[in-house]
């Protein structure tokens, strides 16, 4: 079970790439000063930021254990098809309610 | 159901095929393969009553087109949007963009919003069916005819190559 070095070195860099996009959205999702704005933050970690975790999953356990383990696809998949659908449901909520917005001095 | 075929949805079962084989995770074990085969046939039979009539694919090429966009524009987007997450926010302009869209099918117009959703900087808030024009909102926009010209050429263009529009 030794696993190659440079694989452990992709491991860690997708993940770390994963996190500071994660982390960014969060970083967005604190500084936006209104509700469609900070709407990008979490529609947006989800693609890139999740994207790089599992990739980093994929790499680790195929190469831990026998054969290809790609079940995070199906992450993948799930996430693509639903988080456009609550981010649209939740803008057509705040449209409904009239949601306050950020007014610019112009 | 006045034809019942053993495959309504060839693609659906295909789908379903594939995603029951990534659940258990293990391809090499024939037994799951007949089960994933009898649920995905089986599931689409059961379920074709409430299945809108989905269009013909007319070119794959252009559907992958589509797809590999998303990909790239996902990709470069994220980065756009890091980098306004840093910004001064009063140096952005969230706008409102109203985007006039040609696509006919139910299944192009979702994959349109959703791809306009994915893509950082832009959400897709409202489908105007009546009018066929599409709210979207902007995270920074500066000129909202760019914005609307790379929608469309973008997205909307391989997607109406994709599906045959059976109104044109």
């Amino acid at each position: 079970m030794l696993m190659a070095t440079w694989i452990e070195y992709g491991v860690a860099f997708f993940l770390l790439i994963g996190s500071a996009f994660a982390l960014v959205g969060s970083i967005g999702l604190h500084r936006f000063p209104d509700f469609f704005m900070r709407l990008h933050g979490p529609a947006k970690a989800t693609t890139l930021g999740v994207g790089c975790v599992l990739i980093a999953s994929m790499l680790y356990f195929s190469t831990k254990d026998e054969g290809l383990h790609v079940h995070e696809l199906l992450i993948t998949l799930f996430l693509m098809l639903s988080a456009p659908v609550s981010a649209y449901m939740l803008a057509k909520a705040a449209v409904q309610q009239q949601v306050k917005t950020f007014n610019r001095k112009d | 159901m006045s034809r019942a075929r053993w495959f309504a949805h060839p693609l659906g079962s295909f789908g379903l095929l594939m995603v029951w084989m990534l659940l258990v995770d293990d391809f090499s074990s024939v037994g799951h393969w007949l089960l994933g085969s009898f649920l995905a046939i089986l599931i689409p039979r059961l379920t074709s009553t409430w299945w809108p009539s989905l269009p013909r694919i007319r070119s794959w090429k252009y559907l992958f087109v589509f797809i590999w966009h998303m990909l790239t524009d996902i990709i470069v987007a994220n980065f756009q949007v890091a980098r306004l997450a840093f910004k001064k926010i009063d140096d952005l302009q969230p706008r409102w963009v109203q985007v006039p869209c040609e696509l006919e099918e139910d299944i192009a117009i979702f994959l349109l919003a959703s791809a306009i959703s994915l893509a950082p900087g832009t959400v897709a808030a409202s489908v105007d069916r009546e009018r066929s024009i599409l709210t979207v909102h902007a995270l920074h926009c500066e000129d909202e005819q760019a914005l609307i010209a790379e929608i469309k050429r973008r997205y909307e263009q391989p997607l109406k190559e994709a599906f045959a529009c059976s109104a044109l």
